[in-house]
C-alpha cells in the first residue's frame, strides 16, 4: 500500500467536490479497495471517507419502489424487511456473496463497484490491460477458467464479480449519483458497468469525484416471482462460475414478464433483451426455455478453460426457468 | 488517533495505512485477532465492531476511532471464559488454534445476527429463520479452518445457541 | 529449562515387540480419555502466541521480494529507489547465502542455496527492511529489479516424456516383482487406468513466519515450525555457524501438514537482516508468498493397473508414477507408497519417475505418497469391483494378504477388515444402490462410495526429559511441537498415567531446538515417538520412586499425586526431595523391517450431484480408522475431522493453477486457491476400532494424523461416481469435468 492522504467527508456534495482530482478515491466499507491497495493494484493518492456519511438508509417511496443509502451494508440490505418481502432476489443475491462478515462492512455503492476478479487483474507481477492499459491480456492464452464468454474483447475478458449487482439488473435499478460540480444524475443499472472495448481499465461510467449516493428500485412487479441462483465451485464462499437473477410473472398460463441478468459470464451483470423477448407472451416449457437458452449463449466465446461456462449458463437458465414456472 | 477496545481506551499513532488489524496486533499488543491472509480470505481476523463481526484485515485503523471494538481478548480470559469459549474448548472446535479466535468472534456475531432474524444463503425461508447445522455451516464459512474442526465448530455454536438442529444435510434447500 | 544435572537416560531402540505396556497397568486412568485440549483456554481466548507475536524492543519488520520471473536470473537490485521512502531502513539480500527454496522434513543440512539464479517464479531475492510493516510491504512491492530472463521448463505436459529416476526416498523410486504383462494378460478381470492429480497447497492458517535476534553470536529465532531440533540445524548450516548457535523455538505452530517441516526462506532472510542491522527483525510471509515459495505437493500422472483372478483375488498390481520437482531436488512424492503393502498380488510394478519442472519445490504435504495415490488405487479399486459386479466392500475383505506381498513379513497389526465391517454396518452401506444414478431427490443425484485407507507407520528417534518437582508437579522438557495435533495433551496423559497424576498437574514444554532433541511433527509420527520417549522417562521415574520405597516397581502403585505400596501412600512431593528427573529416548530398529507397519481403516461417503450443473455436495461420511492405542480420543478424531476433510478438499477442489508460458501461480491466495469451507464438510462421522500394536512402540499406538486423508477423496469420487454414473479420472472433480457427462435435461 502507498502512502495516501485520508480525508473524512461530511456531505455527500463536500466529498465529491474534494475527489475531483484524479488519484483519489472514496473509501466506505473498504473491503476491495483496500484489498487491491495492498497488492499495488490500486494506488490511490488520497481517499475521501464516505463511510460516515448519511446515506445508510432504506427508505420506501410513495410510489412503493426503495431507496438504498449508498452506504447500507449489504447485510442490512438483505435482511430488510421490505426487501425480502417484495426484492427476495435481492436478498437472495446478496447473501449468495461472500461472507457474514464481509458483507457487515461491504456496501449497497461499493459492491457495484467492485473490480474483477480475474487473476492477472489481483498481481502486478503480469500483463494486464484493466490494470495497467496497452501491457497486454495474460487471459487471453492463459488460465480463464473463471472468466467471460460474453460481451470479452481481445484486450480483456474479466468479469463483473458481484451478486449483487445482477439482481439490482434484473430489477431494473437506477443508480443515483452526485458529482463534483454538484450535479446529480440519475443512472440506469443497464449503462453503468462497461463492456470492456478497447479501454477495459473502466469499468463504470462514473466520472472522477462521482459518488453513489442511493440506488433505486422501482415499484415490485406484482405477482413477480424471483430467484437467484448461484453456481460456483465451493458451496460457500465462492465468487460465481455463472449466476442467474430472475423475475417472472405468469398470467392466465403465460409468461407476461421476465427480467433475466447474469453473473460470471461478463465484464457486467448481463441481460439480453432478446431472450426475455422469446418467452413473453409464451406458455412455460422446455422448448421454450431451451430457445431462450440458445439466445443467451448464441455469440458466447469460451478461451479454453471457461468453454464449459456456455453449457453450464444454458442449464441454469433452463432449470431457474422451470422452477419460477413449473414449465417442464 | 484514540481507539476504544474491549472497553479500555487507546491512544497511538500508528501509521496511515495501518489496517484495525495490525493495530492490535502491532501496536496494543493484542494478538489475538490472527492474520491469515490479510484480503478478508480467511476470517482469522475476525472481531467485533459495533457489536458487529468484520475482517479487522480489511479495515483502515483510521476509520474505527469512534467505533466500540471488541477482540477475543475483550470476550474471556482462561478461568473466566465466555460460553463460546468454553463450547469450543469442549467440542474441541479448534486443533492447531490459529483461526480459532476469528471462529469465535465470528460465532458470537452470528448468533447475534440470528436473534435478529437475519436471512442467510442456507435459509429455506427468508422470514422465517431457524437454526440448523446447515445454517451454521454456511454463516461461519467465513472463517477457514485448515485443520477442519467445522464439525466440532458447529456443534459447539450449537450448544451455545442452544437449539436443537436437524443432524445430516438438506442439500438443495 | 533445567540445568545440565545428571539424569538417568532410559533408551530403548525398537528392536523387538513389546509385548507389555505400562499404559495398561495406570492406576491413574486418563490414557486415551477425552480430555480437553490442554492448551485449549489459552488458544480460545486468544493467548496462545505465535511466532510473529514475540514483540523484542527495536524490531524492523521485513518483508520478503519474490522474483517476477519463472527461470533466468537477477541483474541488479535497485535499493536507492525505496531506501529514500519514509520509514524503509534498507535492502538486504546475500545471493548465496539467501535459501533458494525449503528444507526437506527431517534434512539436517540446509536447503539448496542461491537465489541470483532464478529456478522458479516468486523465489525469494531479497527483504526490504523498515520501521513499520506497512512501510516495508510498500517498498517490497516496489523495489525495482532488473532480470535476465531464461527459458523455463513450466509446463508439465510438455516436460513429461524428459524424466529421469529420483534416488530413493522412504520407498524406492523403482520396484518390480514378477511379470506384472503376463499378470494382466492371464487375469479374469482387469483396470488399466490412468489418473492426474494436481499440485496442491498445504494452506496452513498462519503463514510462515520468523522473529530472529542475535545474541552475540547466538541467533534465536521464533518460527512456525515443524520440526526445531533438525530445523535448527538447517538454519545453522546455511548460514555457515555452529549448531550450538542457532536456537528455534515453536511454541504454537498455526498448522503445518508438512509446510513447516523444513526452514522456509524467511528465515535466512531475517536471520541475515538482524545480522546486518543489529536489531531483531520480524519476517512474515504475505499469503501469496506461501503459495509463490514454500512448498507444493507435487502433481501426479498414474497409471494403475489391476489384474484378478476369476474370485477377484488380485494376481498383480501396477502402479507407475510420474512427479514433478525442481531440478537438482531429491524428493520425490511417493504416489505408490502404499501400494507396496496394502494389496496382494504376487506380479507388482511400482515406479515413480520425475520430470524436472521450474516450479515452487515440490514437498512433504499430509501423507505424502498416500494422499494422492490411493485417490488413483481406490478408484481402480472401485472400478473392478463395478466391472466384477461385487461390493466395493468385499472386493476389498477378499484382498486382505496375511504378509506383506513384497517383504514376506507379517502386518504388526491391521485392522483393516474390522475398519471395512464395522463402516459398512453403521453407515448403512447396504442401502446402496449398485448400478449408478439410480437414486434422485429433486435435482440432486444420490450416491455412496467407498475406499480403504492406510497409511505407513513411522517412528523417528526421539528424546524427553521429565522431571518430578519438589512441589509433586511433573514437567515435560522435549522439542517436539504441537502443530494442533494435541502433543501436549497426550504427553500430558501419558506422563500423567504413568506418574500417577492429574495431567493438570504435568507442565508441558514444548518446541524449543535447545530442549531435548526430537524428530518434530510429520509422518504422523510425532504422537507415538515423543510419547515413548516420555513414557521411557517416566519408566524411569517410576523406578526411582519404587528404588525410594525399598520396593519392585510393580508393587508401586502411583495414583493422584500418591505413591502407594505396601499399605502405605505417600505424596510424591514427599517422595522426590529436590525433584527427580529422567531422560527417555526411543529409536527405531529391527523392527522396521522385521514386521510391516500401517494404520488402516475405511472411509464412506454419501455425496449429491446436482443434475443440472454437475456441483457436488457431500452429505454424510464415516470414517473408521485402526491406529494402535489412541492416546485422546478427543484430539485423535479431530486429527481424522481434518485428514477427511483434506480428502475432500482433494476431491472436488484444491488445485495450484500455473501459467504454462511463466511459470507464475496464478491462483496464490485463499479466494481462488479452494480449501474446504465449513458449509462443503458435513457432521462428518469417526469411529475407532480398539487395536494394540506391541511392534510399534511400547505405547502400543500407531500414527493418526495423516490416516484420515489417505483414501477419503476416492470415497467421494467413488460416490460421485455412483450417484451419476460420471467417472472422472483427473482430480480435482469441479463441476465442469462433470457436466459433459450429465444428461440432458
Amino acid at each position: 500500500m502507498k502512502l495516501f492522504d485520508y480525508q473524512r467527508a461530511d456531505t455527500p456534495e463536500q466529498a465529491a467536490a474534494s475527489a475531483v482530482a484524479p488519484g483519489t478515491r472514496f473509501i466506505a466499507g473498504g473491503t476491495n479497495l483496500l484489498d487491491l491497495m495492498k497488492l499495488q493494484v490500486e494506488t490511490p493518492e488520497r481517499l475521501v471517507d464516505v463511510s460516515r456519511l448519511e446515506l445508510a438508509k432504506i427508505e420506501t417511496r410513495e410510489d412503493g419502489g426503495v431507496t438504498i443509502g449508498a452506504m447500507v451494508p449489504n447485510s442490512d440490505l438483505a435482511a430488510d424487511p421490505h426487501v425480502i418481502r417484495n426484492y427476495p432476489v435481492l436478498s437472495r443475491a446478496l447473501l449468495a456473496g461472500a461472507t457474514g462478515q464481509l458483507r457487515n462492512k461491504a456496501t449497497t455503492g461499493g459492491n457495484l463497484l467492485q473490480r474483477t476478479r480475474c487473476y492477472y487483474f489481483y498481481d502486478v507481477a503480469t500483463p494486464c490491460n484493466k490494470r495497467e492499459p496497452g501491457s497486454g491480456c495474460s487471459a487471453i492464452g492463459g488460465v480463464n477458467r473463471i472468466l467471460a464468454i460474453l460481451g470479452t474483447s481481445d484486450q480483456c475478458i474479466a468479469t463483473h464479480p458481484s451478486d449483487m449487482a445482477v439482481a439490482m439488473r434484473a430489477l431494473d435499478a437506477t443508480i443515483v449519483t452526485v458529482k463534483a460540480d454538484g450535479d446529480r444524475r440519475r443512472i440506469p443499472m443497464a449503462e453503468f458497468h462497461r463492456l470492456p472495448g478497447d479501454r477495459p481499465h473502466i469499468d463504470t461510467i462514473l466520472e472522477q469525484g462521482e459518488l453513489i449516493t442511493h440506488v433505486e428500485l422501482p415499484s415490485p412487479p406484482p405477482g413477480g416471482r424471483h430467484a437467484y441462483r448461484k453456481v460456483r465451485d465451493r458451496a460457500s464462499y465462492a465468487f460465481a462460475l455463472v449466476s442467474v437473477a430472475a423475475v417472472i410473472e405468469v398470467e392466465d398460463g403465460r409468461i407476461a414478464k421476465a427480467a433475466l441478468a447474469f453473473g460470471g459470464l461478463a465484464h457486467k451483470p448481463w441481460r439480453d433483451p432478446e431472450v426475455e423477448h422469446i418467452l413473453i407472451g409464451q406458455t412455460p416449457g422446455k422448448a421454450l426455455f431451451e430457445a431462450a437458452a440458445d439466445a443467451l449463449v448464441r455469440d458466447a466465446r469460451g478461451f479454453g478453460h471457461n468453454d464449459f461456462k456456455i453449457p453450464l449458463a444454458r442449464r441454469t437458465l433452463i432449470a431457474t426457468l422451470q422452477d419460477l414456472t413449473g414449465g417442464r | 488517533m484514540r481507539f476504544t477496545i474491549n472497553g479500555r481506551l487507546h491512544e497511538v499513532e500508528p501509521d496511515i495505512r495501518t489496517s484495525l488489524l495490525d493495530l492490535c496486533r502491532e501496536h496494543l499488543g493484542l494478538t489475538g485477532p490472527k492474520k491469515g491472509c490479510d484480503h478478508g480470505q480467511c476470517g482469522a481476523c475476525t472481531i467485533l465492531v459495533n457489536g458487529r463481526r468484520v475482517n479487522s484485515c480489511l479495515s483502515l485503523a483510521v476509520m474505527h476511532q469512534e467505533d466500540e471494538i471488541v477482540t477475543i481478548e475483550g470476550l474471556g480470559e482462561p478461568g473466566s471464559l465466555h460460553p463460546m469459549q468454553q463450547a469450543f474448548l469442549h467440542h474441541d472446535g479448534y486443533q492447531c488454534g490459529y483461526c480459532t479466535p476469528g471462529q469465535i468472534c465470528s460465532a458470537v456475531g452470528m448468533l447475534d445476527e440470528i436473534a435478529k432474524g437475519w436471512p442467510s444463503h442456507a435459509s429455506t425461508d427468508l422470514e422465517q429463520v431457524s437454526l440448523d447445522d446447515a445454517e451454521i455451516s454456511e454463516r461461519m464459512s467465513g472463517n477457514l479452518c485448515r485443520c477442519a474442526a467445522y464439525p466440532n465448530i458447529v456443534d459447539a455454536i450449537r450448544e451455545v445457541a442452544g437449539a436443537d438442529a436437524r443432524t445430516g444435510s438438506d442439500v438443495g434447500a | 529449562m533445567f540445568g545440565l544435572g545428571k539424569s538417568h537416560t532410559n533408551s530403548l531402540r525398537m528392536d523387538a515387540p513389546q509385548p507389555t505396556s505400562l499404559l495398561d497397568i495406570g492406576a491413574q486412568n486418563v490414557i486415551g480419555k477425552p480430555l480437553d485440549r490442554y492448551e485449549g483456554p489459552l488458544k480460545v481466548s486468544g493467548r496462545a502466541l505465535y511466532s510473529a507475536e514475540y514483540v523484542f524492543p527495536d524490531m524492523a519488520y521485513g518483508v520478503l521480494v519474490g522474483a517476477r520471473r519463472g527461470a533466468g536470473r537477477v541483474v541488479s537490485i535497485d535499493a536507492e529507489a525505496v531506501t529514500s521512502l519514509p520509514g524503509v531502513i534498507d535492502v538486504v539480500t546475500d545471493f548465496k547465502t539467501f535459501i533458494r527454496n525449503p528444507g526437506q522434513g527431517g534434512e539436517t543440512e540446509a536447503p539448496t542455496q542461491g537465489v541470483e539464479e532464478i529456478v522458479y517464479f516468486g523465489q525469494v531475492i531479497a527483504i526490504v527492511l523498515a520501521e513499520s510493516y506497512e512501510a516495508a510491504r510498500d517498498a517490497a512491492i516496489r523495489l525495482p529489479v532488473e532480470y535476465e530472463e531464461a527459458a523455463g521448463r513450466f509446463d508439465f505436459a510438455a516436460h513429461k516424456h524428459e524424466t529421469d529416476v529420483p534416488p530413493e526416498n522412504n520407498t524406492p523410486a523403482h520396484f518390480g516383482q514378477g511379470d506384472l504383462d503376463q499378470a494382466m494378460a492371464e487375469a479374469a478381470f482387469t483396470v488399466d487406468a490412468s489418473f492426474t492429480t494436481p499440485s496442491q497447497n498445504s494452506a496452513a492458517m498462519e503463514p510462515h513466519a520468523s522473529v530472529a535476534m542475535w545474541d552475540e553470536d547466538r541467533l534465536t529465532l521464533y518460527g512456525s515450525y515443524q520440526i526445531p531440533t533438525k530445523d535448527a540445524m538447517q538454519l545453522a548450516d546455511a548460514l555457515g555457524v555452529g549448531k550450538d548457535q542457532v536456537r528455534i523455538v515453536s511454541h504454537f505452530v498455526g498448522g503445518g501438514f508438512g509446510s513447516k517441516l523444513g526452514i522456509a526462506p524467511e528465515t535466512t532472510a531475517a536471520a541475515i537482516a538482524a545480522k546486518r542491522l543489529g536489531r531483531p527483525v520480524k519476517a512474515v510471509m504475505l499469503r501469496q508468498q506461501v503459495f509463490d515459495a514454500t512448498v507444493r505437493r507435487s502433481n501426479t500422472e498414474q497409471r494403475i493397473r489391476l489384474a484378478a483372478d476369476a474370485h477377484g483375488r488380485l494376481i498383480g498390481i501396477g502402479h507407475e508414477t510420474l512427479t514433478s520437482n525442481l531440478p537438482g531436488e531429491d524428493y520425490f512424492e511417493p504416489a505408490g507408497i502404499g501400494t507396496h503393502f496394502l494389496y496382494p498380488g504376487e506380479h507388482r510394478l511400482i515406479t515413480h519417475d520425475q520430470v524436472r519442472l521450474n516450479l515452487v519445490l515440490s514437498g512433504s504435504m499430509r501423507a505424502p505418497g498416500e494422499a494422492v495415490g490411493m485417490l488413483a488405487l481406490e478408484t481402480a479399486m472401485d472400478m473392478l469391483a463395478e466391472q466384477m459386479a461385487i461390493d466395493p466392500v468385499e472386493l476389498r475383505r477378499r484382498n486382505e494378504p496375511l504378509l506383506d506381498p513384497e517383504k514376506n513379513v507379517p502386518y504388526s497389526s491391521r485392522s483393516l477388515r474390522e475398519c471395512l465391517d464395522l463402516g459398512a454396518q453403521t453407515f448403512g452401506w447396504d442401502a446402496r444402490e449398485t448400478r449408478p444414478a439410480q437414486r434422485r431427490e429433486g435435482e440432486w443425484l444420490i450416491g455412496m462410495g467407498m475406499a480403504a485407507a492406510a497409511r505407513s507407520n513411522l517412528l523417528q528417534s526421539e528424546e524427553a526429559k521429565v522431571r518430578i518437582e519438589p512441589s509433586g508437579r511433573a514437567v515435560i522438557e522435549t522439542a517436539m511441537t504441537d502443530i494442533g495435533t494435541g502433543t501436549y495433551s497426550v504427553l500430558s496423559q501419558i506422563a500423567g498415567e504413568l506418574l500417577g497424576l492429574d495431567p493438570r498437574s504435568v507442565d508441558v514444554r514444548l518446541g524449543d531446538s535447545d530442549m531435548p532433541a526430537s524428530g518434530g511433527s510429520g509422518g504422523s509420527w510425532g504422537a507415538c515417538g515423543s510419547g515413548s520417549a516420555v513414557y521411557l522417562a517416566c519408566e524411569e521415574l517410576r523406578r526411582q520412586l519404587a528404588k525410594t520405597l525399598g520396593v519392585e516397581p510393580g508393587a508401586m502403585t502411583l495414583k493422584d499425586g500418591l505413591a502407594i505400596a505396601q499399605n502405605k501412600s505417600m505424596p510424591l512431593a514427599e517422595l522426590v526431595g529436590d525433584g527427580i528427573e529422567a531422560m527417555g529416548a526411543i529409536s527405531p530398529g529391527k523392527q522396521k523391517d522385521a514386521v510391516t507397519q500401517a494404520s488402516y481403516g475405511a472411509h464412506f461417503a454419501e455425496v449429491a450431484v446436482n443434475a443440472v450443473t454437475g456441483e457436488v455436495r457431500v452429505r454424510r461420511m464415516l470414517g473408521v480408522f485402526a491406529a494402535g492405542r489412541i492416546l485422546n480420543e478427543k484430539t485423535a478424531r479431530s486429527q481424522c475431522l481434518g485428514g477427511m476433510t483434506f480428502g475432500i478438499g482433494a476431491a472436488l477442489t484444491e488445485e495450484l493453477l500455473h501459467d504454462g508460458r511463466t511459470g507464475k501461480l496464478v491462483n496464490r491466495d485463499l479466494a481462488e486457491y479452494h480449501i474446504p469451507v465449513n458449509a462443503d464438510v458435513p457432521q462428518l462421522e469417526v469411529l475407532f476400532v480398539a487395536e494394540r500394536d506391541q511392534h510399534s512402540n511400547p505405547l502400543h499406538a500407531k500414527g493418526l494424523g495423516e490416516l484420515g486423508i489417505s483414501g477419503a477423496g476416492a470415497a467421494i469420487t467413488n460416490a460421485i461416481y455412483n450417484a451419476c454414473g460420471v467417472r472422472v479420472r483427473d482430480y480435482p472433480l469441479t463441476l465442469d469435468k462433470i457436466l459433459p457427462g450429465l444428461p440432458d435435461l
